[in-house]
């Protein structure tokens, strides 16, 4: 559990970060969403303290993180960041050791735990292990850096804009990549990025900051619904809320007993795909398939239930 | 030579090579008017100029005269540019031992007092092949180790030369047998002051250059001093330390001991490393400077220690720029170490005083020649070590 307590941070005359406070759950995901300067990365850094705060405190599990020397608390928290910022002059295996390295892991130990990473992000140790970071695709790369920042198994990951400079493609192979490794090992995780479309699809939570002020941190779900603020509103772009909504759920949620004709949809589809593939296709239902065989159907009408404001 | 403008020009179609008009008129000159070769009845008196065909037997004359215009011909066209490197290495290695041969056959039976000198022709030939060479390496762009292979197949035979006795003749080597001890130890002191000066400013100007990356206030105000210092000439740099290097070893206990004086090699040092400090200290930062940011927030943030991060990250990548400092300084002191004899430090320099003060020409070649070849050496290995040490991807990440 990360406990950010009031955390203000001042530059100058500029205060980046007003009095902040939220609790990010172990085991969960917290998206800190807010447009470019609003203070989010600042935010974030106060957890491994890579920014001190000008006053408050953070904890995790209770314990303040001024507790230890800045250099431990930080091999403790997996760091990665936009451009993944990987050694250009180390090889990716050499990469990926550099936390277990600072611990002093042996030899052993590490080359074990870099193969298992490795695959883990589906890349071929044998072929990976030597290259060089310039030898491999942007993706690849950005895996490459997620993979260095999970090497001493962490309990707690900060990202900030993990996926900036990735195609939309890409980006959604490793948006979902991550929310399996997240289900996994239970990380607690803290990212920053300004795509609300992002924080709605990773978060369990999601805090939204303009100017240095946290204006709300909720569930996606309220967060669509319940916007606190104009600027919140605004951030989620009213006409998509519907589709937001649709967004969060699954279609296997929501399929009922029935039969319908046409191609079966997957139960782990998003509602909101689900919706596009109806309206595509011309049909007011279809069949719901989980591991091939039809477990119901979900109809076009049911949907929309689905997309409309909570009451 | 000649020839071979007219037949380009008039022909039309055959392609010149723009460097190759100038080399072509270069060798021209070399060959037909100015002396290869300078005899004088002793080491003083005026010297008489000898053309290529009166400085040979004139078999080889002749050899040479046709190699030469062949050299100049392949330097004037367009041709594929191993063909350029092998025409202007030939030619080369034939004028280093023509050269050798003029001596020997200009030199009359027995007379141990004339002294046969290489002229400006030769000198003229020797800079225009050498420049078509350096053209067709450079356009070539070997790899760092071939290039060191190189620069070790030249000097093999540049060994071979000198131990064959085929330039024995001429009155540098004549110069050298006279004082071959005063020149090894001379050649030693100028090693010493260019490498001793090089070691200390790399040893105390790559912690100034962290210093002033973690520092950045005294950034401006150490650069500037050090920049000052870079254009005192150095000259008058050598005769400001003389007073107070005197009056450190006359004042300071145990430093006249340990060779410290007004004059000699200890204010020569100091100076040559004055000039030092500045290269390496500003690559230093340049190149820590260059280090991506991520990447050194990445170090930060994954809990590596300021020493970690400076020892395991910034100091590798800023590598290869601090060894391009290093290379421009090695390169600088080994020719400023000459000045080192003018205040008793030693080094090639003397020679090339004492030269200037008889007018002996060729005991100013025996103090300049090597001085020349050690710096174009330096020069070829440093850069290879820089080129070597650069990382592919480092620089696109700069970007
Ligand atoms: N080290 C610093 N010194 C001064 N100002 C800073 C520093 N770091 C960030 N800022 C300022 O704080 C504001 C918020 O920055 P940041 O947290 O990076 O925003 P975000 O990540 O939301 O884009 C920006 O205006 C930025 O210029
Ligand atoms: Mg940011």
């Amino acid at each position: 559990m990360i406990e950010i307590d009031a955390v203000t941070k001042v530059y100058g005359t500029q205060t980046v970060v007003d009095a902040v406070s939220m609790t990010v759950p172990s085991g969960t995901i917290a998206v800190i969403v807010g447009t470019s300067g609003s203070g989010k990365t600042t935010l974030m850094r106060t957890i491994n303290r890579l920014v001190e705060p000008t006053s408050g405190a953070v904890r995790i599990d209770g314990e303040d993180n001024r507790a230890l020397p800045a250099y431990e608390l930080r091999r403790r928290i997996g760091y990665a960041i936009q451009g993944h910022g990987l050694f250009p002059h180390r090889t990716v295996a050499q990469n990926i050791a550099t936390v277990p390295g600072l611990l002093g892991w042996d030899q052993k130990r590490i080359a074990n735990r870099v193969d298992e990473l490795l695959d883990l992000f589906q890349l071929d140790p044998a072929a990976f292990r030597e290259r060089m970071p310039h030898e491999l695709s942007g993706g690849q790369q950005q895996r490459i850096g997620v993979a260095r920042a999970l090497a001493a198994e962490p309990n707690i990951l900060l990202m900030d804009e993990p996926y900036g400079a990735l195609d939309p493609i890409i980006r959604a192979k490793a948006q979902e990549d991550l929310l399996a490794i997240q289900a996994r090992f239970g990380t607690t995780i803290v990212l920053v990025t300004h795509d609300m479309e992002e924080a709605i699809r990773l978060g369990h939570r999601i805090a939204v900051m303009d100017a240095g002020k946290l204006l709300q941190y909720s569930k996606p779900a309220d967060i669509i619904a319940k916007p606190a603020t104009p600027f919140v509103k605004e951030l989620i772009g009213a006409p998509e809320r519907p589709f937001r909504l649709l967004s969060l759920v699954r279609v296997a949620d929501l399929a009922e007993p029935g039969e319908a004709a046409g191609a079966p949809l997957d139960a782990g589809l998003s509602a909101r795909d689900a919706y596009a593939e109806l309206l595509w296709s011309g049909r007011e239902a279809a069949p719901v398939a989980r591991d091939g065989a039809i477990v119901g159907r979900v109809r076009l009408q049911g949907l929309a239930k689905q997309a409309a404001r909570p009451s | 030579m000649a020839q071979g403008i007219s037949t380009a020009a008039t022909g039309g179609r055959v392609a010149l090579d723009k460097l190759g008009v100038i080399l072509a008129v270069l060798v021209a000159a070399g060959a037909f008017l100015l002396p290869f070769a300078t005899f004088r009845a002793n080491r003083i008196v005026l010297g008489e100029p000898r053309s290529l065909l009166e400085a040979l037997a004139p078999a080889e004359a002749w050899a040479l005269l046709a190699l030469v215009v062949a050299g100049g011909g392949v330097a004037l066209l367009r041709m594929p540019i191993r063909v350029k490197l092998a025409a202007s290495v030939g030619v080369l290695c034939a004028l280093l031992v023509a050269v050798g041969r003029a001596g020997t056959f200009l030199t009359p039976e027995g007379n141990t007092f004339a002294r046969v000198s290489p002229g400006s022709g030769f000198w003229l030939l020797l800079f225009a092949f050498a420049l078509m060479m350096a053209d067709a390496l450079s356009r070539l762009a070997l790899s760092p180790g071939k290039r060191l292979a190189g620069l070790a197949v030249a000097a093999a035979i540049l060994g071979a030369i000198l131990v064959s006795g085929l330039w024995n003749d001429l009155s540098i080597l004549k110069e050298y047998a006279n004082r071959s001890g005063a020149f090894w130890r001379e050649a030693g002191t100028h090693v010493l002051l260019a490498f001793g000066s090089l070691a200390l400013a790399t040893a105390s100007g790559v912690p100034i250059g962290i210093a002033l990356t973690r520092a950045p206030g005294l950034r401006g105000p150490v650069l500037n001093v050090l920049n000052i210092v870079q254009t005192i000439p150095s000259i008058a740099l050598f005769g400001l330390l003389i007073a107070p290097m005197a009056w450190i070893a006359a004042n300071v206990p145990g430093a006249s001991a340990i060779g410290i004086a007004g004059i000699g090699a200890a204010p020569a040092l100091v100076a040559l490393y004055a000039y030092s400090l500045l290269p390496v200290v500003s690559n230093t930062v340049v190149g820590l400077d260059g280090v991506p940011r991520q990447t050194v927030d990445a170090a930060t943030g994954m809990g590596m220690t300021d020493r970690q991060r400076l020892a395991q990250v910034e100091l590798p990548l800023a590598f290869p720029v601090i060894l391009t400092g290093i290379r421009i300084v090695l390169v600088q002191n080994i020719g400023l170490a000459t000045i080192a004899a003018l205040i008793g430090g030693g080094g090639l320099g003397v020679f090339v005083f004492q030269g200037i003060g008889q007018t002996a020409m060729d005991l100013v070649l025996l103090g300049a020649v090597p001085t020349v070849v050690l710096a174009v050496a330096a020069a070829i290995v440093l850069d290879a070590l820089v080129e070597m040490s650069e990382r592919p991807g480092v620089r696109e990440a700069h970007a």
